[in-house]
């Protein structure tokens, strides 16, 4: 697929956006979810990027967190639930010039669609992935999900959830080709929208799982979390995440993390108590699938035609006689 | 004994292998079929391949047919392991692998007697025997080649051992690497074809390899023929016209591939399955050779999603699989047809439910491709019935996909999948190729579902269109592709959806009568049955019986004209690959009897009495099958 180059020349000048330029249907979440921050710090990411919507992309699956296209004015796929990785590697493939985006729930991503995470992790395929974790099914009306903490009351579990959770950080960081992986939470605002920035920054499967609330079927599950700030682990490091005097005086607990040491990043990513926020892997030198594949190239239909012709050539019996085309005899 | 009365003896005597005395006669024949079968790993495929090319550039008629253990190291000499080529020579074009076996050569007794029990070989076929196993140390396998031979010579097998592995061992060391070529030597010469094609052949088979294996193997060839010549008092002539034009000569699924690069797709996505994947193993080679890209997706449903993901981009991409990973695309087959995006699907079919019989043939999925997927979801299913075909449909099926943002489902099989079929060699068209998407900016107000009323065709914008910005859903929604739940909005969409069908079935045309127009007996057929059909049909009408056939290419929508055409006939019914239950069973009546998927769809659609009668044998129908049920339909009145 080709653009015309001086077409993009001209758009480099005159494009700037507002807040408003990415903001689509109104976000029918329930008051107090923690998809609308993420929804927010979306839209300001999109606003200071000046990204051009109709280069952006944003693909989902099913859950509340999927409904998030919808509430951007960009290009948006809602598909079917536990494919959006799939179907975000396709439009990657066959657009390397869009900028892709995935929102996909515990449920999503974790559960129905785990085969296509693990893989997704593996091709390192140049996107933004959010997973929005309320460790809870919020759509059908809560049931466990895989990320649920043992003994999590659920209409499924009436007398509590019998496994432990699912440890999603530790998954990712446990697939070769892992490229980026950062935990963020709903309610700590400026560091969800760094995070979110670093990821988009970042070339290759940039992995960040926001820790968000449900105020609807699980609503005091992070209550100890937001009393308490000293449960929450701040990484920050000169390569890694920032953190600013503001988030500092609150946030104390923090510890410096060089987003390249692997085993490091490991060990916090099992760690649910304190929750650790931050970058917790980046390698940049990971190849993207697409690029391995030389994804996006310009095929003219001289060069089809070229490509056609030379295979058939070599299954065309001629109907010349033998000695035009012969070996001398044996 | 001279040929010719060998030919007409029910014979039932071993044939003495021995210098041929005087001038053979050579028999003239219009067809005749040709097996050639191994172990695993012994060339027969290649022996029987190469066989074709060189009948084809004579300018005879030839299909030729794998012949696959289900196994991928099947052990030596054993009965299921069998692998080779069936080759149908003919002095016309062949359309079909024909009948039960004229000639076979045998590497060893135990594959050959796999043939047999699959009813393979006529009841006088001669059989070409190696018969090193005669005198093998191991006293087993000694005594299983006598007591095999003997009864094969007893069953009226016209059975001629020859020393395959001793003559080639005369030229090189390993004679279980050249006894095909020597197998080919002697094929050649048995059917009168020209031994310089022979060495042809092999310079273009072997010909990436060094000089010195082009040589040794042209010598095997040579030895064969030199043998054949001096010590089998038979051969025959399949007299042809040299052919004048050229012509590509290659199997179903290599046509699919050089169709999806001709229609200048630039993704298909697959999952390894049989019988597709040699598809994609194909185009894998090709493909990015001319900037195109398989992506071997982590499971089938990934493959589906990924080229749906990769169509809504920008081009048509094309999905590659067999019956249970159709199956397993469904969900993402409903969200294509849901949102609109274009899509081709090729389903190889193969024997089913579940894992079924993976290497084999049936027709079993039309049902499925038609309806599956939940709720209301109209699909194009379209069915090649020739090599050709095969080619071409995919370049067809990924315009209408782009033409009407639907998704096409193309059904072939384990038959089309390896079988070869020499066509004339396609004449290039920048119409078959795909243009670049038109990503010029929408004009304001536009909708992303403007659905046309009448035919219910919407445009489609995709991304890094500037004022197209939408988002598409699988839930239902309204022509702004906003999720919409007002009961209106729901029979609007799948009307929408609906009506593309229509509008398609009014552009196609009706397809033409084999045989006359009217008639006592209509035969509807789909996909890869058709030259059985039409061979037994012709065959019929040759013996004054009235009876025609229709081969139905769109299966979803049906083209028009089809009902008028089975009016003008006395009886009609299906022949197919796939089950019904015999009306004959004790517990079977009209009112419980399971019809062939395509008998149903024309009885249901056009309320005609269409009979059927079908086979689930993993195997082609034969046209003799085909002749058979004819006769007696006939005879029923």
């Amino acid at each position: 697929m080709t653009i015309a180059a001086t077409e993009c020349l001209l758009r480099m000048y005159e494009e700037h956006h507002d807040l408003e330029d990415y903001q689509g249907g109104v976000p029918r979440w329930c008051t107090g979810c923690g998809d609308n921050a993420i929804l927010a710090a979306v839209q300001r990411l999109c606003r200071d990027e000046d990204l051009r919507p109709e280069k952006t992309v944003f693909v989902s699956g099913i859950g509340c967190s999927s409904r998030f296209p919808h509430y951007m004015k960009t290009y948006g796929f809602h598909s079917i639930h536990g494919r959006a990785l799939p179907i975000a590697e396709g439009v990657k493939m066959a657009r390397p010039d869009l900028d892709v985006f995935v929102n996909t729930g515990d449920g999503d991503c974790c559960s129905i669609g785990a085969a296509h995470w693990i893989h997704a992790i593996r091709y390192n395929m140049n996107m933004t992935v959010m997973l929005h974790d309320n460790q809870i099914y919020g759509l059908t009306k809560m049931q466990a999900s895989p990320t649920s903490p043992r003994g999590t009351k659920s209409n499924t579990t009436p007398r509590g959830s019998y496994l432990e959770a699912l440890q999603p950080l530790a998954v990712t960081l446990g697939v070769q080709n892992v490229s980026f992986v950062a935990q963020a939470v709903d309610w700590i605002p400026e560091v969800l929208y760094d995070i979110l920035s670093a990821a988009h920054h970042h070339k290759g499967f940039s992995f960040v799982r926001i820790i968000q609330r449900c105020p609807e079927w699980l609503p005091k599950l992070f209550d100890p979390f937001l009393h308490d700030p000293q449960k929450v682990l701040l990484l920050g490091h000169e390569r890694g995440l920032h953190i600013s005097p503001a988030v500092s005086k609150v946030y104390k607990n923090q510890e410096q993390h060089d987003p390249s040491n692997l085993n490091r990043a490991r060990e916090i990513a099992s760690i649910a108590d304190p929750i650790p926020v931050g970058i917790l892997y980046r390698n940049p030198d990971v190849p993207c699938y697409e690029d391995l594949r030389n994804s996006g190239q310009t095929r003219s239909t001289a060069m089809i035609k070229a490509g056609l012709e030379a295979e058939f050539d070599k299954f065309t019996v001629w109907p010349q006689e033998p000695s035009e085309r012969a070996l001398p005899a044996a | 004994m001279n040929a010719n009365a060998m030919l007409k003896s029910g014979v039932d005597t071993a044939r003495k292998v021995g210098p041929a005395s005087g001038e053979k006669p050579v028999v003239t024949l219009t067809q005749h079929v040709v097996e050639i079968i191994s172990d695993s790993g012994e060339g027969a495929q290649k022996c029987g391949q190469s066989l074709g090319a060189i009948a084809a550039r004579m300018g005879n008629g030839v299909w030729t047919e794998e012949i696959i253990p289900a196994e991928i190291r099947p052990p030596a000499r054993s009965v299921a392991g069998g692998s080779g080529n069936r080759i149908r020579l003919g002095s016309r074009r062949v359309t079909n692998a024909g009948n039960e076996a004229d000639l076979v050569i045998a590497f060893n007794e135990q594959v050959l007697l796999g043939r047999v029990r699959d009813g393979a070989l006529k009841s006088d076929c001669i059989i070409l025997l190696e018969n090193m196993w005669r005198d093998d140390r191991d006293p087993k396998i000694a005594a299983a080649y006598v007591e095999t031979y003997d009864r094969l010579v007893t069953a009226g097998y016209r059975v001629y051992e020859i020393p395959m592995e001793r003559e080639c061992l005369k030229i090189v060391s390993d004679a279980r690497r050249g006894k095909n070529m020597f197998a080919l030597g002697a094929l050649c010469k048995l059917y009168s074809l020209d031994l310089q094609l022979g060495r042809d052949q092999i310079a273009l088979a072997f010909g990436k390899k060094d000089a010195k294996v082009v040589k040794s193997n042209v010598s095997l060839l040579e030895a064969g023929y030199a043998w054949a010549g001096e010590n089998l008092d038979f051969a025959f002539r399949i007299p042809a016209d040299r052919a004048t034009e050229p012509q590509v000569v290659i199997n179903g699924n290599t046509a699919l591939a050089l169709g999806v690069l001709a229609s200048g797709m630039d993704v298909c996505a697959m999952y390894p399955i049989t019988p597709a994947t040699s598809v994609s193993h194909y185009l894998s080679d090709v493909f990015e050779k001319v900037g195109g890209v398989v992506h071997q997706a982590e499971d089938e449903i990934a493959a589906c999603s990924f080229a749906i993901g990769a169509s809504y981009a920008g081009k048509c991409t094309v999905t590659v699989t067999s019956g249970p990973g159709y199956s397993l695309k469904q969900e993402a087959i409903g969200l294509a047809v849901m949102c609109e995006i274009p899509l081709v699907v090729i389903n190889v079919q193969r024997g089913g439910p579940s894992t079924g019989q993976p290497t084999k043939v049936e027709q079993g999925d039309l049902f499925a491709a038609m309806f599956g997927s939940h709720g209301d979801a109209p699909k194009v299913v379209m069915a090649p019935s020739t090599i050709e075909d095969c080619f071409y449909s995919v370049i067809t099926a990924r315009k209408i996909a782009e033409t009407f943002n639907m998704v096409v489902v193309i059904l072939t099989d384990a038959t089309l999948a390896s079988s070869q079929q020499p066509f004339p060699r396609p004449q290039f068209s920048e119409a078959w190729v795909a243009a670049p998407f038109d990503q010029s900016e929408v004009p304001e107000g536009s909708k992303p579902y403007d659905w046309n009323p009448d035919t219910g065709l919407a445009r489609r914008f995709i991304p890094g269109q500037p004022g197209g910005m939408h988002t598409l859903t699988g839930l239902a929604h309204d022509t702004m592709s906003h999720v919409a739940y007002d009961p209106e909005i729901n029979q609007q969409g799948i009307r929408a959806r609906s009506l593309k069908l229509a509008a398609l079935q009014k552009s196609l045309k009706t397809p033409p009568v084999f045989g006359g127009e009217s008639g006592d007996m209509l035969v509807i057929g789909w996909g890869s049955t058709k030259g059985a059909i039409e061979e037994a049909v012709e065959g019929l009408r040759a013996e004054g019986h009235k009876v025609s056939s229709l081969h139905l290419t769109f299966l979803q929508p049906m083209a028009p004209g089809i009902k008028e055409i089975m009016q003008r006939f006395g009886k009609v019914m299906t022949i197919e690959n796939n089950w019904s239950d015999n009306p004959d069973e004790k517990i079977i009546d009209e009112t419980n009897r399971r019809y062939s998927a395509a008998a149903m769809l024309l009885r249901a659609r056009y309320l005609v009495d269409v009979d059927c009668w079908s086979e689930v044998r993993g195997q082609p129908i034969k046209p003799g099958a085909i002749r058979r049920v004819l006769l007696q339909k006939l005879q029923q009145g």
